[in-house]
């Protein structure tokens, strides 16, 4: 069998997987959210809040706590990096500069995972596994509440109420995330994660003498890691790691989990606003673009142009042998088309178009089907932009799902997509014109320009994932990273829970022979074809003097 | 927004403290500690870091993870020369040093991340090619440049990869075979012996696990026909 043909099959495999545990899951997540009953462990972490759950907020109060939430958890983390030094169970490892610290606090809060640090040498136990794997949960529930309560703002009527803050955020992570993760984390040690608290000790080595390893809580961390859409490995070389992703089999495994969610979640909006057509035609869209981003993937990988992998007959650089080009393909694409940004192969040494792809993916604003959460409520942003742009051409007041989209609706989502193209080229601009930024390339000329386009597209996008030739460890890259991933992170959130509560205000407009029907194909076609021109109108120039300049020179 | 006195907002940040720390409790502690009681029930060795250990009850290292066979280091040599005895892994450029906590000198991963055309990257990959060709070509087995796979002269992701392709390790045979002066059929049959195929015949791509072959090697230099030939 041709890699080629192993490779479709296992695409085909894994969208097998995806399409069984669609309607359950999906169904699931939107009992949980709609549920009217707490478990009794619920109840005792509502009261150690001193929360009370049922109680609904409007979007000021659901933003109030969202934010307050995660500026205590950044500060949390930083502080924890900080003292590491100082803390039992740090295997003795010092602690964390400033910058870098406040980068990776950033980083894990901001569902990022950008990591500038060297997981194996630098992050303990008490980091890893009480500071930076809790973001994990807590950073993916705070995005699946945000998207709920986006949800909510279309669902309801004429309340102006989101649900509670408190009760998205812990259902999301014991109802959801904690059962699904124990059970994949098993799964991943099966396959031979590590997952133990040796602490670093010595192993015998072939030719004699003995390499000394660091144990550690892997494989639980492994598996949030990807089912949140987060990212961050517990070693450098994340999940091309053999002890994070040991064979073809988990690797397959985790690429189902970086999409499982964020595909279901579409149902879930479909059940929770009254239409599962509704929730059928944002899959189809977000399921074409990654087909499509995934066939490209594979054309190029295999064709290896480049100086480089001509030579050597293969794009196997930064590749792994165990996965081969197919399998390398196939989570490089899940990777960046969602918020995760864990690489089982290393991007930079992609080919010039390989590079591009993923870069391309992100800017996508990460939809398609995009973080938990945050790809619901992004691609609920450009379904937005989309009926405006339709009721632009027939000269009618845009509706969508029986809300009307007026000045205040288009204005927040137009808002919504300023921030993330403003961060990126803004920083990366700057980082060109100041002398110092540049010294941390590896690579020269477009690819050198690609790497700090990388890390900012990575930064605002909240992927995490590097052209990691760069050395970010810099105070400038520290600094500026962590400013843009928290503006890409909760600007967007601010403007997606005012959208939501005007939305829920709103009187629902009846549907009438003149409505876009938001529920067919001819959407979704319309969806794709705006999420494309929109994202291409404002990266081209950007792409064109990076990844296209380097994928069109070899 | 409505004007927030200061009481409310100290009752708020007061809230996501809490919750953050019963959180933690939760995801940070009870639940690490779940998996791991029920990995090392279930899974200990594999949850432990897959430890392989040669006929004689010697632990070799983790069939996960990719080791170096050289030759000790030369004076005035930056990088030790590769054993030839033993089959030879792919290279691994990328791998950095310990520089963060030097009291240890932990394994480390890490790649190259040079792009296509890095000139640096294509001068390791001739280097590699005319490296490979060399030492693999006997008196009566010669290697063409051709038949070189990529693998052999790329540095993996994690510079830790067990595996090389198959046909990498059969263009290793003769020489191997020359060098502990076995027979090249019995090198081959040890290749064909450690070639694992795709899962379920469609996942990952065929594989030879270096150290297991290796092993296998060693095991059968210091006693031939000893069990499990």
């Amino acid at each position: 069998m041709s890699p080629q043909i192993a490779g479709v099959l296992q695409l085909l495999a894994l969208i097998a997987a995806l399409a069984l545990a669609y309607r359950p899951l999906g169904d699931y997540m939107a009992g949980v959210y709609s549920s009217e009953k707490h478990y009794r462990p619920e109840k005792w972490i509502y009261r150690a809040i001193g929360a009370q759950p049922s109680a609904e907020m409007r979007w000021p109060a659901y933003l109030r706590g969202l934010l307050a939430f995660s500026a205590v958890s950044v500060l949390f983390l930083y502080l924890l990096q900080r003292l590491q030094g100082a803390l039992p169970g740090s295997l003795g490892f010092s602690s964390i500069d400033p910058d870098q610290a406040f980068n990776t606090a950033a980083s894990f809060v901001a569902n990022t995972n950008w990591q500038s640090y060297y997981g194996e040498q630098a992050m303990g136990h008490v980091v890893q596994t009480g500071g930076l794997a809790v973001q994990n949960f807590l950073s993916a529930a705070v995005g699946m509440a945000v998207a709920v309560a986006l949800v909510r703002g279309f669902a309801r009527s004429r309340t102006g109420e989101l649900g509670n803050f408190w009760a998205d955020l812990v259902r999301g992570t014991v109802r959801i995330l904690l059962p699904l993760s124990v059970v994949g984390a098993l799964v991943l040690v099966a396959c031979g994660a590590l997952q133990n608290f040796a602490g670093i000790h010595e192993v015998g080595q072939f030719t004699g003498g003995t390499q000394e390893w660091n144990g550690g809580a892997v494989a639980s961390q492994e598996t949030i890691k990807e089912l949140g859409t987060n990212g961050g490995g517990y070693f450098n070389a994340n999940s091309a790691h053999p002890f994070e992703n040991p064979s073809p089999l988990s690797n397959l495994f985790e690429i189902f989990l970086i999409l499982v969610i964020p595909f279901a979640l579409t149902r879930t909006f479909g059940r929770m606003v009254g239409s599962l057509r509704q929730g059928y035609a944002i899959l189809g869209t977000t399921a074409v673009i990654w087909l499509g981003f995934t066939a490209l993937m594979m054309w190029t990988e295999f064709a290896h142009r480049g100086p480089a992998f001509e030579i050597a007959g293969g794009a196997m650089e930064g590749k792994e042998t165990r996965f081969g080009v197919a399998g390398s393909s196939l989570f490089a694409v899940a990777t960046t088309l969602t918020s995760t940004g864990a690489v089982n192969s290393f991007h930079s040494s992609y080919t010039g178009f390989g590079g591009g792809i993923t870069m391309l993916g992100m800017q996508l604003g990460e939809i398609a089907p995009g973080g938990v959460g945050s790809g619901l409520y992004g691609i609920l942003i450009m379904a937005v932009i989309a009926v405006f742009l339709a009721g632009l051409m027939v000269g009618r007041t845009p509706e969508y799902l029986g809300k009307k989209i007026g000045t205040r609706q288009i204005k927040l989502a137009a808002c919504y997509l300023l921030v993330t193209p403003a961060l990126v080229l803004g920083f990366t601009a700057v980082a060109l014109a100041l002398p110092t930024p540049g010294n941390s390339m590896t690579n020269s000329g477009a690819h050198g320009f690609s790497e700090i386009l990388y890390a900012y597209t990575s930064g605002a996008n909240n992927n995490g994932s590097a052209f990691a030739g760069l050395d970010a460890d810099t105070q400038w890259f520290n600094t500026t990273l962590g400013i843009a991933m928290l503006l890409g992170r909760f600007l967007p959130i601010v403007f997606v829970l005012a959208l939501a509560g005007s939305l829920a205000e709103q009187q629902p407009v009846p549907e009438t022979a003149g409505t876009l029907r938001t529920d067919k194909p001819l959407y979704a076609g319309l969806l794709v074809g705006t999420i494309l021109i929109v994202t291409g109108l404002t990266y081209f120039p950007a792409l064109a003097l990076g990844p296209l300049a380097e994928g069109l020179a070899s | 927004m409505t004007h927030l006195p200061i009481g409310s907002t100290a009752r708020l940040i007061g809230a996501g403290l809490r919750a953050l720390l019963v959180l933690t409790l939760v995801c940070g502690v009870v639940y690490p500690l779940a998996v791991t009681g029920i990995a090392q029930a279930l899974f200990e060795d594999k949850a432990d870091g897959s430890e392989i250990k040669d006929r004689s009850g010697q632990v070799v290292g983790s069939s996960l993870i990719g080791q170096r066979y050289d030759l000790p280091l030369k004076k005035g040599q930056e990088t030790p020369g590769p054993d030839l005895k033993w089959f030879q892994p792919r290279p691994s450029n990328g791998l950095g040093t310990n520089s963060v906590n030097t009291e240890y000198s932990l394994l480390l991963s890490g790649a190259t991340n040079r792009s296509g055309d890095n000139e640096e990257l294509i001068r390791w990959v001739r280097d590699a090619k005319a490296a490979v060709v060399k030492d693999n070509s006997t008196a009566t087995y010669e290697v063409r440049p051709a038949d070189v796979p990529a693998d052999a002269v790329t540095s993996s992701g994690s510079g830790l990869d067990p595996a090389i392709s198959p046909a990498y390790a059969e263009l290793q045979v003769h020489r191997v075979a020359e060098q502990n002066d076995l027979g090249v059929e019995e090198v081959e049959d040890l290749v064909a012996e450690h070639t694992t195929g795709r899962l379920l015949g469609f996942l990952g791509e065929p594989q030879v696990n270096v150290l297991e072959l290796n092993t296998a090697l060693r095991d059968l230099i210091r006693d031939p026909g000893g069990p499990g030939r």
